[in-house]
């Protein structure tokens, strides 16, 4: 790893750490209703939605309510989206005139934007209209992240609380998430990028005459549109040329915002954060990298804040933060050493002052391998998925990481509010082993662990590695699905077992390689996102129930401090087993092969 | 049930207005104010004509000019209505195939070069848009340009340096140029 390396790490995790306590402490004040500066701003038009919307906002609900609102709002959500897109050639802000999109692609973007995956099999700027993209896709992006936190909010509820029922108020929680955390953030951050040159318009798309025209051949085909074949059955290439080249526009900025800050991912774009009006810089990949990570790293603190004693947040930061680290190296290292297939072709991959070196197949130059990597590592722990590089052609080791980052079950930071519910799943299942191994009644936060939420905790991380390993057994054994790996040999597999992980993940980044928009992988994906995102928030739910009712018991010598270095230990040591005992007979048909041939002479 | 199937749509109703239309049309007002240049996607023109986007890359292949990196968009390189990688693998033997070939043909460029070419120069970027090629690569490239155009090597080099960027904190961004820019500012030489 290189000095700028390490360097990046370091101003990153500084920047992401500062960010953790005021805006942690933020976000408890206003999802607990607690007087803030925002709530004075928009205390209206909170109060309008909640008339508009005949709610009370003092009224809370139990657990299956909450769930059941939950539900309803995201299935209405993919509803709107569907239709919005199918209708999308009839409806304004359409300059290119573009087509609906075909029925299975329509569902599956509906349901990957509502379950905060953003897998896109479409290529977004010549399929989705400006309309479809703002008031589809980007709202979405908007209440999937609410969706999230208000879930994680219910958790620490559960845990905070004691001999009640109730949990929260859905319609409220959702609101005031949107209004007061995710729409000023993403407000900041889109004006921000838009200085460093990502777009923001409703221009049509512009026609710039190249300084140098361009010849390229295609493939040639006949009046009803099938290519010509030679007499030697090989594709007849005939030979153009141009003079202009299109430029998209769009209003990039706005999406682009939230699209990291609420761990989305889906692009405006098909190069998603690797092009340019997405991400034009350095400083705007730093920005991107940040806004990633700042809400679910700072929810750790709400949770600390919210039950009573900040160092269990921290405790839970510790353990993202010693997994993050180790995990950027390894990437970081492979993909700096380079392709020695390349550098035995006569290419230079060696670091110097006047380049990054390394393997650049599938990078951009203005983030070299540093701004690569840790855009790698940080879109993969969360469940964003948004990709300023091309996961597809890393070297084995270096694709291994985002594949791992996502199967250890994204907890590191992990997506918005996911992040911190399901790691705070690995710590019920945490303290329920270590109570095994010492013969007590497991607790946490002063809560008992029983029958109940230990069957609840093994359904929401067992649903995941159950639908992906599942889905790519399918895909594997039937010909629709092997049909969709481009790459030949291991690396064919991995693409498939990436495409399921990252849907089983709700992450949405992809070896991208893969070609998914058949109606096999649409409908097969769809159904893995949907079963990944909603069978454990449902778990989760009813877990914060559960607790919530319990009552509070005391500390006493017994009981097993939660905040310590055991404890952190205990915590990794939990997601480390249970993700890598899964996955590891997978990952050894994948990148563990591939590593091995390609060092192999 | 029924109430909360009222609740849930006009929720979204609400919501589609406030995040879907107000929100992008703020920022979009504000931009066009603070921004104007980078919101309308930083466009070059010269002369009353749209020669392209400071951001986006074009194609380079006369010998006369700095050559951008490769392009993976079909069916013409830097083709900005389909941005994309080539998402080839390490091991795939299309990827090996194409980098062999693009070292060949930067050799045929400049014969008397044989120094190893530097790495982004026969990769596919991750947009098939890349504006950028390394310091490296620009240098790599100065004296074939030079021979070219009849100018001294040091003139070019002294080209490439003044349109050097990079290192921005000291960690951000990586040592480049942009090849736009650059062949531009060639064209302008006299």
């Amino acid at each position: 790893m290189t000095a700028q390396s390490w360097g990046l790490l370091a101003l990153f995790l500084a920047a992401a750490l500062l960010c953790v306590k005021p805006l942690g402490l933020y976000l408890a004040r206003v999802m607990e209703g607690e007087p803030n500066p925002a709530a004075r701003i928009g205390g209206h038009l909170e109060r309008l939605i909640y008339r508009l919307c005949g709610v009370d906002p003092g009224a809370e609900m139990g657990w299956k309510r909450y769930a059941i609102a939950l539900l309803l709002f995201n299935t209405l959500g993919v509803l709107l989206l569907y239709a919005l897109q199918r209708l999308q050639y009839w409806l304004p802000l359409n300059p290119e005139h573009f087509a609906a999109p075909s029925p299975d692609s329509a569902f599956n973007t509906a349901v990957s934007f509502v379950t905060n995956t953003n897998w896109q099999s479409y290529v977004p700027e010549t399929t989705m209209s400006y309309l479809t993209q703002m008031a589809g896709l980007a709202v979405q992006n908007f209440l999937s992240a609410a969706t999230g936190i208000v879930v994680a909010i219910a958790l620490i509820r559960g845990l905070a609380r004691h001999s009640v029922r109730a949990i929260g108020n859905f319609w409220v929680d959702v609101t005031r998430a949107t209004l007061y955390v995710l729409l000023p953030l993403a407000a900041v951050i889109a004006l921000a990028l838009v200085s460093q040159g990502v777009i923001q318009n409703f221009s049509t798309y512009r026609q710039a005459t190249l300084v140098q025209p361009v010849t390229y051949s295609q493939p040639a085909t006949d009046a009803a549109g099938k290519p010509l074949l030679d007499s030697a059955g090989q594709p007849v290439l005939s030979t153009l040329s141009t003079t202009t080249q299109t430029l998209p526009m769009g209003p990039v900025a706005s999406q682009e915002a939230i699209k990291e800050l609420g761990t989305n991912g889906g692009g405006f774009f098909n190069a998603n954060s690797a092009h340019p009006y997405e991400n034009p810089t350095a400083l705007s990949n730093f920005i991107e990298m940040l806004a990633i990570v700042l809400v679910p790293a700072a929810l750790t603190y709400t949770f600390g804040h919210l039950v009573g004693d900040t160092r269990q947040g921290w405790a839970v930061l510790a353990a993202m933060l010693i997994l993050f680290v180790p995990l950027y190296a390894l990437c970081n290292h492979s993909e700096q050493l380079g392709n020695p297939r390349l550098t035995a072709l006569g290419a230079d991959q060696a670091a110097s002052a006047l380049q990054s070196g390394g393997n650049m197949e599938g990078k951009e130059v203005r983030f070299g391998i540093a701004g690569s990597t840790l855009f790698a590592t940080a879109t993969t722990v969360t469940s964003t998925g948004a990709v300023d590089s091309m996961h597809d052609s890393y070297t084995p080791l270096g694709g291994f990481v985002p594949l791992l980052d996502m199967m250890l079950g994204e907890v590191v930071f992990g997506g918005i509010g996911t992040g911190l519910y399901s790691m705070l799943v690995f710590a019920i299942v945490g303290v329920f082993i270590a109570g095994l191994m010492i013969g007590r009644t497991p607790e946490y936060i002063g809560k008992k662990i029983e029958a109940f939420e230990m069957k609840m905790s093994s359904i929401a991380i067992l649903v995941m590695p159950f639908i992906v390993l599942t889905g790519t057994a399918v895909a594997v054994s039937v010909a629709a699905g092997r049909a969709g790996a481009d790459n030949p040999g291991a690396h064919g597999f991995s693409e498939i077992l990436y495409g399921f992980t990252s849907a089983g993940n709700n992450n949405g980044s992809a070896f991208a390689g893969i070609n998914a928009n058949t109606p096999f992988y649409n409908t097969i994906l769809a159904l893995v996102m949907w079963l990944g995102r909603f069978w454990p928030i449902v778990a989760v739910l009813a877990i914060a129930g559960s607790l919530a009712a319990k009552k509070r018991i005391p500390v006493s010598a017994g009981t097993m401090p939660t905040h310590g270095p055991t404890f952190i230990a205990l915590l990794i040591g939990t997601v480390l087993l249970v993700g890598a005992l899964t996955f590891v007979p997978a990952l050894a048909l994948g990148p563990i092969v591939e590593q091995l041939m390609l060092w192999s002479r | 049930m029924k109430n909360m199937l009222r609740t849930a749509s006009v929720l979204l109703a609400a919501m589609v207005v406030l995040l879907g239309v107000a929100y992008p049309l703020l920022i979009t007002g504000v931009a066009r104010v603070v921004f104007p240049a980078q919101a309308a996607g930083s466009l070059i023109v010269r002369h009353g004509r749209l020669i392209g986007s400071r951001l986006i890359g074009q194609p380079f292949s006369d010998r006369r000019y700095f050559w951008s990196r490769p392009s993976a968009t079909a069916p013409q390189p830097y083709n900005g209505l389909d941005s994309t990688g080539s998402n080839l693998g390490p091991l795939n033997p299309a990827l090996l195939a194409q980098v062999h070939a693009r070292i060949a043909a930067l050799r045929a460029a400049d014969p008397g070069n044989t120094a190893p070419v530097p790495v982004d120069l026969v990769t596919a970027s991750a947009s098939g848009l890349d504006p950028d090629i390394s310091l490296a690569a620009a240098y790599y490239q100065a004296g074939r340009v030079a021979r070219v155009r009849g100018l001294r090597v040091a003139q070019v080099r002294a080209l490439i340096a003044a349109h050097a960027r990079g290192g921005s904190l000291g960690v951000l961004g990586d040592p480049r140029v942009n090849v736009l820019e650059l062949n531009l500012a060639l064209d302008a030489m006299k």
